[in-house]
């Protein structure tokens, strides 16, 4: 297989700095073969879109434990659209409760993982975005 | 099965049992294995309250008093933690456990864009002494002591706490506070760190040395085996590297020209109870034992009291499940039970809603029956150290003992633990096994019942539910602070935080001078970002 690998960026905006589940999910998404960048803690969404352009990534994937998923995957879609970035897919992981999905996916989230989606599910997940 | 790896035959009988932290288990120990380890009682427990202290700290354990229970509690504004305290006082609690929202944590004002969102979130709100005014108004900080959840900006937390006290007449040597104050675990494990690990330590260093000279009854330091352990750590890994952050902090101080002893023994610990029941009690022997051991016989202390391994063996959280939370239940009995059988002096435990939910207050207050029962119901407190001289505990702890000083040994190789954080050493070894661990429990390697073996698919979707978060609490907090700023005295303020950053530069204690700008109500975001310019940031190591 010559076929291009995906590159990810696993972002933790935010003050939160709990941080295990982005850890593992960058382990588990490199051992599937993608090419993982992992930002660190502390981002703003401005750093993570300029992170995203340097490294011209296919999908930037999130991760919010402190339950403000909504107003932050807002203001990155928001961020990317005003920069005219319209080939760059934005998923998110953390602790988002079921009632809460279907509003990430109209507002423009492609994947929504909550926690305890098994890896298999997150890789298959996203390599179904890059690869339509 | 557990969080041991088993390896069974065809006929489920198991073949194999290997712990968390490399040891493999026998089907049955006898009188050989203790000769094998090289046990002696006298060297290896001796009495319950003589050196080195594996059995108990104290000769008749819990008969002369038992476990000191400290259940966690948040809350979000300074007016509300005022009400909550007054509550618990009015009930006979004699300690506080402040928790602070995130901006405070990490040394930003209220109005800061990074606060966006997050004010009084996950605790109280703190920008100026003002805040501290509302939240300990007319609460005896003569008689009761606060633990205050902070860390990368304990500093200017324990300088608040003082010049509140002062505000309010009690003299500095009355007062008793524990800031958490841990920062290379945050850098490890919680994340809330600012400055680089050097900078940081010597943060850490002032409080120490502050607390000896003008702060006796404040203990400036409890060091958290416990995220390290959430953060992927095995148990051997969780106390030994405990031990290297506190020697971390004992070379700092003792560079400074003060002996361990005159400090050492305000030292506590936040290490973790969850895991497999004997490899928990086995763990907590071994680090009273070595603690004590590495106390004497290489930093020469030698009064009693200061050589005990004094601290909170409790949460659990990495334990619960999601699914089917009642189970929750039954595992914080046990791990509680591994901590009454390891003679734990404090505890808590975990909520059984806390994997989904903020706790409600019915599921706190299991918690805490859960102790009792075992306290006052079950026969906990009956006799010191029940499980001594057993064949398999004594070979255990011997053997949990020499894991731990061998990933204390490989700390020491790669430099000591400031090296190890700061070139992201102990984040990469933590993160693959947390990822292996976590393969393992989606693989079913790991058993997780109700998660990943029988599982209750019709009944069971419980799902996360968030705490609700007031927006009000930002614009309340927000016009206080804004009060604030224009009702002080502007040239006071610019010349103390002046001072503050001089002191910063010269390498001075910070601490005196932050009581002084905390006064003249100096905000957190001023006095953090004075250390944000003169230190700069941390970059993160990479973890890939």
């Amino acid at each position: 297989m010559t076929e291009k690998k995906i590159r990810i960026l696993v972002a933790k905006p935010g003050l939160d700095g709990h941080d295990r589940g982005a850890k593992i999910v960058s382990l588990a998404l490199r051992d599937a073969g993608m090419e993982v960048i992992y930002t660190g803690l502390h981002q703003t969404i401005e750093q993570i879109v300029q992170t995203a352009l340097q490294e011209s990534v296919d999908v930037i994937g999130l991760s919010i434990m402190s339950g403000a998923h909504i107003p932050i995957c807002g203001k990155l879609l928001e961020t990317l659209k005003l920069q005219g970035i319209d080939d760059v897919h934005v998923t998110v992981g953390g602790v988002i409760p079921q009632k809460d999905i279907e509003g990430l996916k109209e507002m423009g989230i492609k994947g929504v993982f909550p926690g305890g989606t098994s890896f298999n599910e997150i890789v298959d997940g996203i390599r179904s975005l890059v690869r339509i | 099965m557990g969080v041991a790896k088993y390896t069974k035959n065809e006929k489920d009988a198991i073949k194999e049992v290997i712990y968390q932290s490399g040891i493999k288990i026998k089907s049955s120990y006898g009188p050989e294995d203790l000769k094998d380890v090289g046990f002696d009682y006298q060297k290896d427990l001796a009495d319950p309250g003589e050196y080195p202290f594996t059995r108990s700290l104290h000769p008749e354990g819990y008969r002369s008093r038992a476990w000191t229970t400290r259940q966690y509690t948040g809350f979000g504004t300074p007016g509300e933690t005022n009400e909550r305290f007054k509550y618990m006082i009015s009930h006979g609690q004699t300690g506080l456990n402040v928790a602070f929202d995130l901006p405070t944590q990490m040394g930003y004002d209220s109005d800061h864009p990074m606060s966006l969102g997050e004010v009084g979130r996950v605790g109280m709100a703190v920008d100026s002494l003002r805040d501290f005014e509302i939240a300990f108004k007319e609460i005896p900080l003569d008689r009761i002591g606060s633990g205050l959840t902070i860390n990368a900006v304990a500093t200017i937390m324990l300088a608040m706490y003082q010049a509140v006290a002062e505000k309010f007449g009690y003299s500095k040597d009355k007062i008793s506070a524990t800031p958490q104050n841990d920062i290379l675990k945050e850098m490890i494990g919680r994340g809330a760190w600012i400055y680089p690990v050097d900078d940081a330590v010597r943060l850490v260093g002032d409080t120490i040395e502050y607390s000896v000279k003008k702060l006796p009854r404040c203990n400036p330091v409890s060091i958290c085996g416990y995220h390290i352990r959430e953060s992927g750590a095995t148990p051997a890994q969780e106390i030994a590297y405990a031990f290297e952050i506190a020697r971390a902090y004992i070379e700092n101080v003792t560079s400074r020209g003060l002996e361990p002893d005159d400090f050492v023994g305000r030292f506590s610990f936040n290490l973790n109870v969850y895991g497999n029941l004997w490899e928990q009690i086995a763990k907590f022997r071994a680090a009273r034992k070595l603690w004590a051991k590495m106390l004497k016989e290489e930093y020469g202390v030698k009064e009693k009291k200061k050589l005990f391994l004094r601290g909170l063996f409790g949460g659990g959280g990495s334990g619960l499940t999601k699914e089917q939370p009642e189970n929750n239940i039954i595992r914080g009995a046990y791990y509680a039970l591994g901590a009454a059988l390891s003679g734990a002096q404090t505890t808590a435990l975990c909520s059984f809603d806390e994997a989904y939910t903020i706790p409600t207050p019915r599921a706190a207050l299991l918690s805490l029956r859960t102790l009792e029962i075992l306290m006052e119901e079950v026969g906990l407190r009956d006799t010191v150290d029940p499980l001594a001289g057993s064949y398999f505990i004594e070979t255990l702890t011997k053997q949990m003992e020499e894991k731990i000083k061998s990933e204390m040994y490989q700390v020491r190789e790669v430099g000591g633990m400031t090296n190890a954080v700061s070139t992201g050493y102990i984040q990469r070894k933590l993160s693959v096994q947390a990822y292996e661990f976590e393969k393992g429990i989606q693989d079913g390697e790991y058993t997780k019942v109700g998660q990943n073996k029988y599982i209750d698919d019709e009944n069971d979707h419980t799902d996360v539910d968030l705490h609700e978060y007031n927006e009000e609490w930002t614009e309340k907090q927000v016009a206080r602070l804004k009060d604030v700023r224009k009702s002080r005295d502007h040239k006071a303020v610019a010349k103390s935080l002046k001072n503050l950053e001089n002191c910063v530069r010269s390498r001075e204690n910070v601490m005196p001078i932050l009581v002084k700008c905390c006064k003249g109500y100096a905000t957190v975001g001023e006095m953090a970002g004075i250390f944000r310019e003169v230190f700069g940031e941390w970059k993160e190591p990479g973890i890939l």
